[in-house]
């Protein structure tokens, strides 16, 4: 057992509200530079619908992750002999066009625009020529549908659906979406570190978040083509690709990364994950992903094991850190009550971000008194639902509909649970007999309903010590070399090259 | 003196900033170590540049390196007039890739709106030289042939009085114009080479291929 630490994350889905305060508090601090324009590290997308860049989830054309070959796994279209023949041109690389043009409006016309017959207008022109355009695109342009058929209609989910189950997510009256936010997954096993030719990308031991050393990007941009979720980008100024750091000097002084501190609808969840590398492999080649939701939950370790203690110690993972992956949230959601789950685990990433499934669009119908919460809509609900559990299954069960049935019928035991215990119209003997089912306890369920909508800020972020007060060692003799490589010590502007 | 200065200085001048610059700059400067790619902002037009510019330039590179290193076995290769032909053919094939790429490369990067507002002195100085250098190497090739013979009699025996730091430079001087411009556009290409996006040669990513697929990175001592 080679016992390593992670900070992983959950996102519950049904408590977002899709408003992009995390999108913005993320584009403040990190991406509002020239060249990062177009980049959000963070973003939120209805679903269905194509998403940004459009349509990412299509790997016929963007050729992310990993694919299975004989008993193992490769990259997709780069990686070693792949990445050596397609250098001086990526085919599969997204372009500018495939996010959008970044613009700004001419705002200065409106006040220095000589006195006229007319109003001074602010007209758009582009971040990157300066000549005016027609806004086609945006980060967010299909938001809550944006003309739904027209654009959601194109969700890469929807190929392997029925043509009566595609068409019913688009009948008007009950027309259905929630939103996904995304961001860098920052996985066990990421593409774009093995992709990236220069060892730019790596991961960090003592957190296991993937990052890339700016000094060593040599723009051949394959992580960006390696990456599933498309979530490492090309700076165009600098020429050096950039993605989501999860704010490590924030977490390096205790603090939630910005997108998680911000969140309106406190739906994220922060906290340490203690997981077996010599499995890694192994797991991310299984031979059917529809087990691999299931397998990845495998490697992950039980922080109050003495054995995984032990075997934590020995690695260097001190008690601290041990203590806070026993109070990890993302431990209670993922391994303890198996609701949280990885998004489109059949890439073979392992991504540390899980998603509990939003039980909100699949419920089967409204009552006068809000959601149905009645034994019928508790056994009949999830096979009528308004968006089907094949596109879920989709999404986040790597098409393994088991893994997503699961985690809803178990929110939908806890709402029966709550409703008798709050409203009291529900049968004792009925809520029994539904949490049986579900897997569920009336302790665990009362476990999940209080992390779920009670959580303070302290039982959502449960931020490991990263011990940045021996930082100072980072610039000693005793700093491995390799580390000296990750950019430790004193640096200069980011200016790009000649 | 004119030869002197353009036969026997500028080559260890134009080897000195080479060296001194590239090192200085990977090791104050990382940062700018970059290929600079514009894929990103154009990519279909790319293709049709960059694929044959690189396959041509390192094909060439390589042709020259092999008559440097090994003079004789590229005279003895020669001998026998057909094997004079492939080489010369595969030669002047890559010529026309190379030239083809550039001037792709060149139009493309002034067709393309994006490109144009994000062009720099640098950029077009590279473009100029290396230009200069296809045009005047394959005029050259068709001009003074053949070119794979008389480069192991001529220059190689110049460029290794160099190497020797005997510099002898009677050999060159007695050359064609056109071949003197292909050799002093040669050492103004190496001495600017490490002010451009050039370097992204230097830091070609070779080791890769042996290189474990994962890279994890401890930011403190592990006790072992």
């Amino acid at each position: 057992m080679n016992v390593r630490s992670q900070v992983s994350m959950v996102f519950h889905l049904d408590k977002c509200i899709g408003c992009h305060t995390c999108s913005v508090a993320c584009k403040n601090i990190w991406t509002d530079r020239k060249g990062a324009e177009y980049m959000w590290w963070n973003n939120v997308e209805t679903k269905p619908g194509t998403g940004y860049p459009t349509a990412w989830e299509d790997q016929d054309k963007y050729k992310g992750g990993w694919e299975r070959k004989g008993d193992g796994i490769e990259v997709r279209a780069v990686g070693k002999l792949r990445g050596a023949l397609t250098v001086f041109h990526n085919p599969n690389l997204p372009t500018i066009d495939d996010y959008y043009e970044p613009f700004t409006y001419t705002y200065e016309d409106l006040i220095d625009s000589p006195e006229g017959s007319d109003q001074p207008v602010a007209k758009p022109i582009s971040m990157i020529t300066g000549n005016p355009m027609e806004i086609e695109a945006g980060p967010n342009w299909d938001d809550d549908l944006g003309g739904s058929a027209v654009y959601a209609a194109n969700d890469p989910n929807l190929a392997s659906m029925s043509e009566e189950d595609r068409e019913s997510i688009f009948e008007i009256q009950k027309l259905v979406f929630f939103y996904l936010p995304r961001m860098c997954n920052h996985c066990l096993n990421p593409t774009c570190v093995a992709a990236c030719p220069s060892g730019a990308l790596y991961k960090r031991g003592e957190d296991g978040i993937v990052l890339i050393n700016q000094e060593r990007c040599r723009a051949w941009r394959f992580c960006v083509t390696a990456c599933p979720y498309k979530k490492t980008y090309f700076n165009w100024g600098t020429g050096k690709s950039e993605k989501c750091i999860l704010c490590y000097p924030r977490l390096e002084s205790g603090q939630a990364p910005a997108c998680f501190h911000s969140c309106v609808g406190r739906i994220r969840y922060l906290g340490m994950m203690l997981y077996d590398a010599d499995m890694v492999e192994e797991i991310a080649s299984i031979e059917d992903p529809k087990e691999l939701v299931a397998a990845q939950r495998r490697m992950l370790l039980d922080p109050f094991d003495p054995e995984v203690i032990a075997g934590a110690a020995k690695n260097g993972i001190g008690p601290d850190v041990i203590k806070s992956a026993q109070a990890s949230p993302v431990k209670k959601f993922v391994s303890d009550w198996g609701l949280a789950l990885p998004l489109h685990a059949e890439h073979r990433t392992l991504p540390m971000l899980f998603y509990v499934p939003p039980l909100l669009p699949v419920l089967a119908k409204v009552t006068d008194n809000g959601y149905d919460t009645s034994m019928d809509a508790f056994l009949g609900a999830l096979d009528q639902s308004r968006l089907p559990i094949e596109y879920m299954a989709s999404l986040f069960g790597a098409g393994n509909e088991g893994v997503v049935r699961y985690a809803l019928r178990k929110q939908q035991a806890i709402r029966m649970h709550r409703r008798m215990i709050t409203v009291g119209d529900i049968d004792a003997s009925e809520v029994e007999y539904a949490l049986a089912e579900a897997d569920c306890t009336p302790e665990q369920a009362d476990a999940i309903y209080r992390l779920t909508t009670l959580a303070s800020h302290e039982d959502r972020f449960v931020i490991p010590p990263m011990h940045r007060e021996e930082a100072i060692e980072l610039l000693g003799d005793e700093t491995p070399l390799e580390a000296k490589g990750a950019g430790v010590g004193f640096r200069r502007g980011p200016e790009r090259g000649a | 003196m004119l030869d002197l200065l353009l036969f026997a200085v500028l080559p260890y001048l134009a080897i000195v900033l080479f060296l001194f610059v590239s090192i200085q700059r990977y090791r104050h400067d990382p940062f700018t170590f970059s290929s600079l790619s514009s894929q990103f902002l154009e990519s279909r037009k790319l293709f049709w540049g960059s694929v044959p510019f690189h396959v041509g330039i390192m094909t060439l590179f390589l042709g020259h390196l092999i008559g440097f290193m090994f003079p004789r076995q590229v005279m003895i290769w020669n001998s026998v007039p057909l094997r004079l032909f492939i080489l010369e053919v595969t030669a002047l094939a890559a010529a026309v890739l190379c030239l083809v790429g550039i001037v792709g490369l060149i139009v493309r990067r002034f067709t393309t709106s994006r490109l144009r507002h994000h062009t720099s002195a640098t950029d077009i100085a590279v473009y100029v030289l290396l230009l200069f250098q296809i045009v005047t190497g394959m005029w050259v090739a068709l001009g003074l042939r053949w070119g794979s013979a008389w480069y192991t009699q001529t220059l190689v025996p110049y460029l290794w009085s160099l190497a020797r730091l005997q510099p002898d430079i009677q050999r060159v001087v007695e050359l064609g114009l056109l071949a003197r411009l292909h050799v002093i556009g040669a050492f103004v290409l190496i001495a600017a080479f490490s002010f451009t996006r050039l370097v992204h040669a230097l830091v070609a990513p070779v080791p890769y291929l042996w290189r474990p697929l994962q890279l994890v990175i401890w930011n403190r001592v592990r006790p072992d």
